[in-house]
């Protein structure tokens, strides 16, 4: 067991990333009984907008510290991922508001592939590297090296849900949207427009799903067309983990998934005995789904007191 | 723009049609300021569908509603409570995972003037000590007369004008029924106008002004509370006389 530590924070940087997108597919399925499929193109689409933009930049010879340009590059993205968050409950789900719950499914299920093809028209199918704009340093504690990107990420993904338990749980805006998720008919008499509670949970989870996008390009010095199908799927798997619908279930299940992922890969080949390497650290996750769903679908935080005494 | 004259909700041939059926057909409704008004029937007569339809929940398919002077028959449902025009749904609808404290709160959603809204939760303390000792508590934790203290309570942080209470004793035991009932007559008392929809017709129209009798989406009778209570027809169909 001589690398656990270092697996250990490789789990943590990528599994803050998981919580940040879970908790977007959360929010949404908290509001409306939907599993928003496309929420992996919307990270994607964050991480894309800020390659292109910090390219642009770079183009133009704009003489910026690295750290300012990626900010640039993130507060463009941000708007774009919330105003495609925003878009996509209007055009695609709202209108099927009253219907059957397998429509809204199906057509997130297309949206993204619809959204990926787009992608793939913008920026092509190769992958595209990420501008090595980072004055990376590493760190070592107790024969583990963690970079300060790694850091980064950790304590802004930290920020973020902070920021975001906070307007949940304690502003007049998230007691408005935590009684619009429990019971909309009750919510819409005592006078919350909810089209617009609706509109800003997506609008919320896409803003945090472009940071977690831009998160996982910087840390692998790369983003495609089609990585949100994948690390959207692990996402949700981490929000089915933690509970759907289930905000500190998001966040522990994105935790816990990527120490197990990464745990998993780091010892996958020592415990197949050589036969399956690191590749199929992929395996990990969907095992995790699968089992969560036959023997605690709830998930780890998904008890729910009594809806009636 | 309310005078003594003018009643404060009048309904004129309101047809309302809700999955297909026609739940309401053609019915006229007049409530003036600071009755307490019963509206009594058997199940399935279209009483809750009157009422969703009154704030907004359901769409009317003909006829007019005119509220406080304004017509509001084609209203967005989050846009009556402004308006002064309260639902206390049937099943009480509370939000069960939010504390009653917060329950409380979303009464008073639409309004932004901090001291008063501070003055009317400790009002409504007052009136039910019950929850003030449980306002950290999850309202779906409560009996269900707590819940229903919960719902009326939440509508008063509204300030409504109008209340309007759909079934409030309904899954109650008989003890707690006679305390929900002596919270409608102080809340009456205080001089908020009520439209009470109730299974316990006898119960009902012992508390109000006055009454509707409505059959098959349909109003038959309409007169004083008393006058009804006293009406052979009536007691037989409704009172179990």
């Amino acid at each position: 067991m001589d690398h656990l530590l270092q697996h250990l924070i490789n789990g943590l940087v990528i599994g803050s990333v998981y919580a940040l997108i879970a908790l977007g597919y959360t929010m949404v399925y908290g509001i409306m009984q939907l599993i928003n499929f496309a929420h992996g193109e919307i990270v994607m689409i964050g991480a894309m907008v800020t390659i292109t933009c910090i390219n642009l930049l770079l183009g133009a010879n704009v003489a910026l510290p690295g750290i300012l340009l990626l900010t640039i590059g993130l507060a463009m993205a941000i708007p774009v991922s919330m105003a495609l968050g925003y878009g996509i409950e209007r055009v695609a789900y709202r209108p099927l508001r009253n219907a059957p719950r397998l429509a809204p499914l199906i057509t997130a299920i297309g949206l993204s592939i619809v959204l990926q093809q787009l992608a793939t028209l913008i920026w092509g199918r190769n992958y595209r590297p990420f501008p090595a704009i980072l004055d990376i340093k590493t760190f070592e504690i107790g024969g583990a090296v963690i970079t300060n990107l790694q850091i980064a990420i950790i304590v802004l993904a930290i920020l973020i849900m902070a920021a975001l338990f906070f307007l949940i749980e304690r502003s007049k805006l998230g007691r408005a949207m935590r009684a619009t998720a429990q019971n909309i008919d009750v919510a819409r008499l005592m006078g919350v427009n909810t089209n617009t509670i609706i509109s800003l949970t997506f609008v919320i989870g896409s803003a945090l799903g472009a940071v977690a996008g831009v998160m996982v390009a910087a840390n692998y010095d790369q983003a495609h067309a089609y990585m949100g199908f994948l690390i959207g799927l692990k996402a949700f798997t981490a929000a089915v983990l933690g509970g759907i619908g289930n905000l500190a279930g998001a966040v522990v299940g994105g935790l816990v998934l990527g120490i197990v992922e990464s745990l998993g890969a780091g010892y996958l080949s020592d415990l197949t005995g050589g036969v399956l390497t690191s590749s199929y650290k992929d395996i990990f996750a969907f095992a995790v789904l699968i089992l969560v769903l036959l023997f605690r679908p709830s998930g780890l935080l998904g008890e729910r007191v009594a809806e009636r005494a | 723009m309310t005078t003594t004259t003018s009643p404060l909700l009048s309904v004129k041939d309101l047809k309302v049609a809700y999955g297909g059926i026609h739940a309401v057909k053609g019915i006229n409704l007049e409530i003036k300021q600071g009755e307490l008004v019963a509206l009594i029937g058997a199940n399935g007569a279209g009483k809750t569908t009157t009422l969703k339809t009154l704030v907004g929940m359901v769409k009317p398919a003909a006829g007019s509603i005119s509220f406080d002077g304004q017509d509001t028959s084609r209203l967005a449902a989050h846009d009556f409570v402004s308006r002064g025009l309260v639902l206390v749904p049937e099943g009480r609808g509370i939000f069960p995972r939010l504390t009653v404290e917060e329950n409380l709160q979303m009464g008073a959603y639409y309004r932004n003037d901090k001291a008063d809204i501070a003055h009317d939760m400790a009002r409504v303390y007052d009136l039910f000590p019950r929850l003030k000792e449980r306002m950290k508590q999850l309202a779906g934790t409560l009996s269900g007369g707590e819940q229903q203290m919960v719902a009326i309570g939440r509508a008063l942080m509204s300030r409504p004008k109008l209340l309007l209470l759909d079934e409030p004793s309904m899954g109650l035991a008989p003890i707690i029924v006679q305390k929900i009932f002596e919270i409608i007559r102080m809340v009456a008392a205080e001089g908020v106008t009520m439209l009470l929809i109730e299974q316990n017709a006898k119960l009902a129209l012992e508390t109000a002004n006055r009454g509707y009798v409505m059959e098959s989406g349909v109003i038959t009778v309409a007169d004083d509370a008393k006058a009804l209570l006293a009406n052979p027809a009536i007691q037989s169909a409704y009172l179990g006389e």
